[in-house]
């Protein structure tokens, strides 16, 4: 209760909560906003912001831009949360077991990530993507399968550094077993940086989403931010709002999880938390 | 080129553009002298149109080579390095005098040894679409310098609308007879008969074409010299035209999004003429063997429900033309007067309820793939579009992505569902559209060969008959007949007639006055 009541006092915090807070409701609330289909070419093309029923104007074929925001605020949420899981999920589960066991298991589990981390992370993201086909699965996995080497080694050092506690050893010498260990002695001790690590992911899933749909690697059945602002490219000479209107929306909904990010950092770090 | 040197032409551009009359003569009626610059795109590996048939590759190559004869815009043929021609009443004997006097750019002299040995020996061995019509020749014989005669296996009446420069460019024998064609030495100097050769070529930067002396034409060539720039950046082409830096784009150079804004310039024409030879038409494929687009009410349903000319005013900015069927308006033996597919949504409906097709709970009566053609921007709009319209009658479209290597592969190999597609007609039916049609060219691995895997029998004997027979009258009754069968079977959704802009610097006359249009040797092109 007290870190919840932390956070409710940490301004720039709580800014970035109402700012998700609310790209959360618009994505939830799109298929009540713009019942149609985003992609239906509703009007006539190039109208600009505030034409008739097109509140943020119209693309090339006539669609809304609008629609197409508002839709492509569910694909980025959702695919930045997945990736975000997938990538906890390898993540936690490699650095655990690396810090735990020590010794060899840990050797050969960081030298497989260091093997990812001497990869460019977006060039092996368009690599995957490109072999495996741009569908939504594939781009998550690519997401995931590129940002979990940092949640790997933090999850190693909070393991290493609480491994050697007393409350742990009682634990092992009282005969429990590791995996009751690690996920009911260790993991709950070693969480709060994983959280905030883990949040500032999702910012940089959606920056790595969009970066693919921009190069046109995107689900090509999925409106999406990045999407929008590709196809925006080209005509950026006409139709400014095109591109500009998408580009806000991942400015914001970015800067808002690095801001949510922030503050969980400021009150579930104890040493921070207390000067408040 | 250093520095100074494109301080230099950037002058005589400059020059050129301020209009001031720099060393330009007055010559029947027409102007000569000025400099030429515009834009080659993406860079040709080569120059030599026989050995590579790229667009680049014509475009710059169709200056340096020229062919026996050249074509009007409605493709009538008209003298090319040969002045007359006779066909022998039963088609088999075709008889070319040249005009007297034609050099190559080495100053030997072009004779009928030459045409024969262009014809008949290079090209059949390094130009694939060459191939498949000049090796109808019995054999040609040449019994003077200035007469060539060809004697045909068979009647083929097309052969005269096949003599154009990007199919029968005319190399020189001496050059090449007896040696590794594509390993000749001489290939990088590309010396031709036309009416400009090659000065210099700064590989990334510019190939430089001048005057060539010896050519045969009185007064021509009118422009001194042509510079082709390589420009890979769309958007600084664009650039490049507004600054006023260039006289004159062609084909892709372009894009269509930039076409409405730069034909405000002043001083530019836009015109989509010049193309008529090659007629680009394009379609929705549709593979045929696919349920349920075996079908032809299914095929029929999509081309009603399919709302072309709303996708030509937001695809291709109001470009191009809607086709009527599977021969091009500019090609010969066009027959206008078939069945029309009128956007309806209704009658599309009514097909596919007659078919048994009901829409599901969620409204969709099928589930297919449309593979996007890997070429661009306007691929995916029209891919986006076409998923939309046909939507609406229940059909789900889903989107596929791929790259070059992966769409030609599963195209050509009929791993598609459905796929867009943009063939030239070359101005005859037998040499651009039956290839689609026809079920002796249904070819697993080759592109642009009959992969929708349609098959008529009165089809291929149509067409089989229309290729060979020697009367325009006759063809065109087959032709005509052909094209009511094929509109009514709708093997494929003929969308297009493409149209590529091409932006002409006002002074600059004559560049699009043949069917080649920008690949046409530009001996006639002047400043004024």
């Amino acid at each position: 209760m007290s870190t919840l009541k932390s956070f409710l006092r940490h301004p720039t915090g709580m800014i970035g909560l109402f700012v998700l807070l609310a790209v959360v409701i618009l994505a939830v609330s799109a298929p009540w906003l713009f019942p149609d289909d985003p992609w239906d070419m509703v009007g006539a093309p190039f109208q600009p912001p505030l034409s008739e029923g097109l509140w943020l104007g119209s693309d090339m074929l006539g669609r809304d831009v609008a629609a197409g925001i508002a839709h492509g605020a569910r694909i980025s949420l959702i695919i930045g949360v997945i990736s975000t899981l997938t990538s906890l999920i390898i993540g936690v589960t490699i650095g655990a077991t690396a810090g735990y066991f020590g010794g060899k298991v840990d050797e050969v589990m960081m030298r497989i990530t260091e093997l990812f981390q001497t990869i460019p992370g977006f060039i092996l993201a368009i690599l995957l993507v490109a072999t495996l086909g741009p569908k939504i699965s594939n781009v998550i996995f690519a997401i995931g399968i590129v940002s979990w080497p940092p949640l790997a080694r933090l999850t190693r050092a909070e393991f290493m550094r609480l491994r050697g506690r007393e409350f742990v050893q009682a634990a092992v010498c009282q005969g429990q077993r590791p995996l009751t260990v690690v996920l009911r002695r260790i993991l709950p001790n070693a969480i709060s940086p994983i959280i905030v690590t883990g949040s500032l992911a999702v910012a940089s899933a959606i920056l790595i989403e969009s970066a693919l749909s921009f190069m046109g690697l995107g689900d090509p059945n999925l409106m999406s931010w990045g999407f929008m602002i590709g196809a925006a490219r080209t005509v950026i000479r006409q139709a400014w709002w095109m591109s500009v209107f998408p580009g806000l929306a991942i400015l914001l909904t970015v800067l808002a999880i690095n801001l949510v990010g922030e503050g969980l950092n400021d009150t579930l770090n104890p040493r921070i938390s207390r000067k408040r | 080129m250093n520095r100074r040197e494109f301080a230099k032409l950037m002058g005589v551009s400059a020059v050129a553009l301020s209009g001031i009359p720099l060393g330009i003569t007055r010559a029947a009626g027409q102007t000569k002298g000025g400099t030429l610059n515009t834009i080659i795109q993406p860079e040709p590996p080569i120059l030599v149109t026989a050995l590579n048939q790229q667009q680049p590759t014509l475009t710059l190559g169709g200056k340096i080579y020229e062919s026996l004869l050249r074509y009007s815009p409605d493709l009538k043929p008209m003298p090319g390095i040969a002045q007359s021609w006779e066909v022998s009443p039963d088609g088999l004997t075709y008889t070319f005098k040249l005009f007297p006097g034609i050099t190559f750019h080495d100053g030997k002299p072009l004779t009928s040894e030459d045409v024969a040995f262009s014809m008949t020996k290079m090209l059949p061995e390094t130009h694939a679409r060459a191939r498949a019509i000049y090796s109808r020749i019995d054999k040609a014989e040449t019994p003077d310098p200035l007469t060539v005669i060809f004697k045909m296996k068979a009647p083929f009446a097309p052969f005269l609308t096949a003599l154009d420069c990007t199919t029968g460019p005319i190399v020189p024998k001496h050059i090449y007879d007896g040696s590794d064609f594509r390993k000749n030495p001489a290939n990088a100097q590309a010396i031709g008969s036309g009416p400009f050769k090659l000065k210099e070529w700064v590989k990334g930067s510019h190939v430089h074409l001048v005057r060539h002396e010896g050519y045969y034409r009185k007064d021509e060539p009118y422009l001194d010299e042509v510079i082709y720039r390589i420009i890979p950046d769309a958007a600084s082409r664009s650039l490049a035209l507004e600054q006023g830096k260039i006289q004159l784009t062609q084909w892709n150079d372009i894009e269509f999004y930039d076409v409405v804004r730069l034909s405000k310039l002043p001083n530019y024409e836009m015109t989509t003429k010049g193309y008529e030879y090659f007629a680009p038409h394009q379609w929705l494929e549709l593979n045929n063997r696919v349920k349920p687009m075996d079908d032809k009410r299914f095929r029929q349903a999509i081309a009603h429900a399919l709302d072309l000319k709303s996708m030509a005013q937001r695809v291709y900015f109001g470009m191009p033309k809607i086709a009527t069927g599977p021969v091009s308006s500019k090609t010969r033996f066009y027959e206008k007067d078939v069945k029309r597919y009128d956007y309806s949504l209704e009658k599309a409906k009514a097909l596919l309820d007659e078919m048994g097709l009901k829409p599901g709970a969620d409204g969709k009566r099928v589930t297919l793939k449309y593979l996007i053609p890997p070429y661009g921007e306007v691929y995916q709009r029209a891919g986006e579009f076409i998923r939309q319209t046909l939507g609406r009658v229940g059909i789900d479209i889903q989107l596929e992505n791929t790259d070059v290597g992966g769409w030609a592969d599963k195209f050509s190999n009929w791993d598609y569902e459905m796929t867009g597609n943009l063939v030239y007609q070359y101005g005859d039916p037998a040499l651009g559209v039956s290839r689609t049609y026809i079920s002796s060219n249904i070819k697993k691995g080759i592109l642009f060969s009959n992969t929708a895997g349609y098959s008529n029998p009165e089809v291929d004997k149509l067409f089989d008959e229309a290729a060979s027979a020697t009367d325009d009258t006759r063809r065109q009754e087959l032709y005509s007949k052909v094209q009511k069968i094929l509109v009514e079977d709708v093997p494929v959704i003929w969308m297009f007639e493409a149209a590529y802009p091409t932006f002409i610097d006002k002074r600059l006359k004559n560049v699009t006055s043949t069917g080649v249009g920008v690949h046409e040797s530009f001996s006639s092109v002047s400043f004024g």
